[in-house]
């Protein structure tokens, strides 16, 4: 990180994109306390990350590592989404319950009994994730959400998230996945060797092709597809499937007009 | 003795009735799966989690049944090799794996080293081995890491560096399982066009478990969807995602083929199905310039 500066609102959905190595991971790391900043400061809540324990952060920032084996240690499915609910000293029947609509919004239920390490890559991350949101922070940090993840869960996961915001919650999502992005239409900030290079809307930034390129991304298929054709005069700032139909139906009618 | 034409489309990968159980398990993984892949192919298998992908996968190299042992049934050969009947050492040396996560994968204390371990346990010559490893860092754009240590790296670097280490054994079938998940989106292209020289220029088959068919159909020769421990479609790009029943499946359709599915529910029917953006730009410059 080098002189970072940024504020991330109460209720906000951030995407944090960039070059492997940007320091994407490095950044959010700081917003719970695993690791502070050598200069400058992180406020939380208004509190610096220096002086309150990670432990007592991570009630209100709930973080979700990128590799669910850094995460995963129980012998069962349940357990392991129990475990950081007895820490945070809820009684039994809240854990139960909480422990049932976690695998219930996460589509887990009939691994409740099973060791995670015997589930794909995509399902342990979910049993990650479940362990989390189970304790409902205010703030969810996801770092990489969508690795191993198939379209369905995605969708899924897209909705979820999305309906997490809506309920007030501040979502921070460390991703490479630009088509995810497109569809979720966050904030998006873009980070290069351990700055920031852009922070915007997602349909301004992932339709600059020169920060695109800065970044190491490459702009969604309906922006690229758009970005061939502004020749023609279409805008070419689309990111979304719907409006690119729309778009299109309406020169379509002009031209046969 | 099969003369050249015949071997070209002699297939690589011939599975009949294969079911399998892991140990323990109470339902089948794999559910009476037959499959043939001919040489050269660049094909995509896909399906929802727990479909069974990373388990078929785990076949062609025989690490089922050696390594995690359960029930297996079925004939399953493999560049001609009869998997049941030969060592996981052996199957090595023809079909390369690159596993979901680098790190179950890298272990040496230098890149290079990592790259060199598969060489070395084949006792090639040292000179070759050097040219080896020195042809799969280019390959995968990481031979400025040579001397660093892999666990040191980031993910997308780590990935790069497993996708070398397999890559240095040139086997004729490489299977790789989600191996761009963990890169940027230009890194993740560059490694798909890597992927699709080796199948160009050396006739490698290559099996790519992907998700992401935005990024990954256009290099694809075929598209095989499993459900459920089976396979439910095998065919061109194309014609898979004109399928209604992939899109019944909720596989990840790529966005210009649904845009042209969105345009034909408007009224706006086009003309072919792109697999890529560059196609959609084409014909859609075709129709909108007359």
């Amino acid at each position: 990180m080098k002189g970072v500066s940024l504020e991330i609102r109460d209720g906000e959905f951030v995407a944090i994109m960039g070059q492997n190595g940007a320091g994407k991971t490095t950044l959010v790391k700081n917003f719970n306390g695993l690791l502070k900043p050598a200069k400058g400061q992180v406020l939380v809540d208004g509190v610096s990350t220096k002086a309150v324990s990670v432990a007592k952060l991570a009630r209100t920032v709930g973080f979700v590592f990128q590799n669910p084996d850094h995460q995963l240690f129980s012998e069962t499915v349940e357990e392991e989404i129990a475990f950081a609910l007895r820490n945070f000293g809820f009684d039994a029947s809240a854990i139960e319950k909480r422990v049932t609509w976690a695998v219930n919004l996460l589509d887990l239920v009939d691994y409740r009994k099973t060791s995670p390490f015997m589930l794909s890559g995509g399902e342990r991350k979910r049993v990650a994730l479940a362990s989390v949101l189970a304790w409902d922070p205010k703030v969810v940090i996801l770092d990489e959400p969508t690795i191993g993840q198939d379209h369905r869960q995605k969708e899924n996961l897209r909705q979820f998230i999305v309906q997490l915001n809506e309920q007030g919650k501040t979502v921070v999502v460390v991703t490479h996945d630009v088509e995810f992005v497109a569809e979720c239409n966050p904030r998006v900030i873009l980070m290069r060797e351990g700055k920031i290079l852009a922070d915007g809307e997602a349909k301004k930034i992932l339709t600059d092709t020169a920060l695109a390129l800065a970044a190491s991304i490459v702009p969604p298929q309906i922006s690229q597809i758009f970005q061939g054709l502004s020749f023609l005069g279409l805008p070419s700032d689309v990111i979304d499937v719907s409006e690119a139909k729309n778009l299109l139906v309406d020169r379509f009618k002009e031209l046969r007009s | 003795m099969r003369d050249t034409a015949a071997t070209l489309i002699l297939p690589v990968i011939e599975i009949s009735g294969l079911t399998y159980s892991y140990p323990g398990a109470n339902k089948p993984s794999l559910r009476d799966v037959s499959l043939t892949v001919e040489k050269g192919e660049f094909a995509i298998l896909t399906g929802p989690s727990g479909c069974g992908k990373t388990t078929l996968c785990r076949c062609f190299n025989g690490l089922i049944p050696h390594f995690y042992a359960g029930e297996l049934k079925g004939d399953l050969k493999v560049a001609g090799l009869s998997v049941n009947e030969r060592s996981t050492g052996e199957m090595a040396k023809h079909v390369g794996l690159v596993f979901q996560n680098p790190e179950n994968q890298l272990f040496a204390l230098s890149v290079e080293k990592d790259v060199a371990f598969g060489l070395e346990n084949l006792g090639m010559p040292r000179e070759q081995m050097r040219e080896r490893v020195n042809w799969a860092l280019k390959m995968t754009e990481i031979e400025d890491l040579r001397e660093r240590a892999p666990h040191e790296l980031s993910g997308g670097q780590q990935q790069r560096v497993a996708i070398a280490s397999v890559l240095a054994m040139q086997p004729e079938i490489i299977v790789f399982d989600e191996p761009t998940s963990f890169l940027d989106p230009l890194g993740a292209q560059r490694i798909f066009e890597v992927i699709s020289h080796l199948n160009k220029q050396l006739g490698i088959t290559v099996i790519l478990v992907e998700h992401r068919l935005d990024l990954a159909a256009k290099y694809a020769s075929h598209v095989i969807i499993m459900d459920e421990g089976k396979i439910v479609l095998n065919g061109a790009p194309k014609e898979i995602f004109n399928s209604e029943r992939a899109w019944l499946l909720g596989v990840g359709i790529p966005k210009a083929v649904r845009l042209w599915r969105l345009l034909k529910e408007a009224g706006v029917d086009l003309k072919g199905l792109p697999v890529s953006s560059e196609e959609a730009i084409q014909y859609l410059k075709e129709v909108l310039q007359r």
